[in-house]
């Protein structure tokens, strides 16, 4: 493959990301904005084949593609997926990122041209990693495992601490045991007492809304 | 064509800014973790951009001739790392980029499945995963 293919390939996947990546953001339907986060992972696992880096191509299809959109989803069954219209006005946050994105674009003057191999950042470890990991390590052809597994080990060790702690916080939030210290519904706050279970909730919630209705015109809301 | 010597990076640096406007122009909690997730997978990108080498292949040892004999497998597999590195034409892309990505890919993942929860918590106490409501509800307490 000739270098000028590699950059029209380059050029069409980085377009399609930027369509999908605005496609997300215009669509009310959270079920179809998962869907189309799926298909952004996707596209950009194949701009990763295109530049070189087979691992983090197939790590970004299996764990973004695939997990992301299975937790997303799994969440939308739980919240629905209906977005409501936005209320506030869109163009503070389009200055901001307008701003934001004209000083990255300026920094990126200082940036190393795009592909030369007399860039620092090939120089001296990594230069070392492609020569040497094939005798230091012993046989393993894939310079990335042997970085990844033996040269920087204890960041890999430390990326399952973090993801340790990750899953304690989700087991933690999503144990069924514990209760929210006080429930929205039906136009007030219900306080959790303690020791009350969810199903004592849900029927002093169904209480009070049936007391509200007999009730009628009580207290609306008041400051909106 | 255009000059190529830094349109990956401005590309890149456009899908960060599609991200980060949907994390903070949208008020619902999963299109803003999702938002979260295109802005990350952008610096993914940007990282990985730094590891390219123009003619370069995949950071993958590429053994001369092969071993066919498994007897001595080892010894060829040795000889070929040898060649390697007498040989310098072969041109391979920066590996520590992508060690470096793998985790935070990971990583990602992580605080993706952290946030939902958050937002499924949220849903159970408020009844809505939009903000103006959450604030609004907040407010009324």
């Amino acid at each position: 493959m000739t270098e000028s293919m590699v950059q029209i390939v380059d050029v069409v996947l980085l377009v399609l990301l930027a369509i999908t990546g605005i496609a997300v953001i215009r669509t009310r339907n959270l079920f179809v904005a998962v869907m189309l986060a799926g298909i952004y992972s996707l596209i950009s696992a194949g701009l990763f084949v295109v530049m070189d880096a087979v691992d983090v191509a197939f790590t970004e299809a299996a764990v973004g593609a695939g997990i992301s959109t299975v937790l997303l989803l799994c969440t939308l069954a739980l919240v629905g997926y209906k977005e409501s219209k936005p209320q506030h006005t869109t163009i503070l946050p389009l200055f901001i990122v307008i701003v934001t994105g004209g000083v990255l674009v300026y920094g990126t003057a200082e940036i190393p041209p795009f592909g030369e191999p007399d860039n620092p950042a090939h120089q001296n470890v990594a230069a070392h990693y492609i020569h040497d990991s094939g005798d230091e390590i012993g046989h393993i052809p894939n310079v990335v495992t042997s970085v990844l597994a033996s040269y920087r080990g204890y960041d890999t060790m430390g990326e399952t601490a973090v993801i340790f702690t990750a899953m304690v916080g989700v087991l933690l939030l999503l144990s069924r045991g514990s209760l929210p210290k006080r429930v929205y519904h039906a136009g007030h706050w219900h306080k959790v007492k303690r020791g009350m279970t969810r199903e004592d909730l849900i029927a002093e919630m169904e209480d009070e809304e049936a007391h509200d209705s007999t009730v009628v015109g009580g207290e609306g809301e008041e400051d909106g | 064509m255009i000059s190529f010597t830094l349109f990956n990076y401005w590309a890149v640096i456009v899908l960060m800014m599609v991200g980060f406007y949907a994390l903070i122009s949208r008020d619902n909690l999963v299109k803003k973790l999702i938002g979260l997730n295109i802005f990350q997978t952008s610096v993914i990108m940007m990282y990985v951009s730094f590891g390219k080498i123009s003619g370069g292949t995949a950071p993958i040892l590429i053994e001369s001739g092969g071993h066919g004999g498994d007897g001595h497998g080892v010894q060829v597999a040795g000889d070929a790392a040898h060649a390697i590195r007498d040989s310098a034409e072969i041109l391979y892309s920066n590996p520590i980029p992508h060690v470096l990505m793998l985790t935070a890919i990971v990583v990602g993942v992580a605080t993706l499945a952290l946030g939902l929860s958050l937002v499924v918590r949220i849903n159970e106490a408020y009844g809505t995963i939009e903000e103006d409501e959450i604030t609004r509800k907040d407010n009324a307490a």
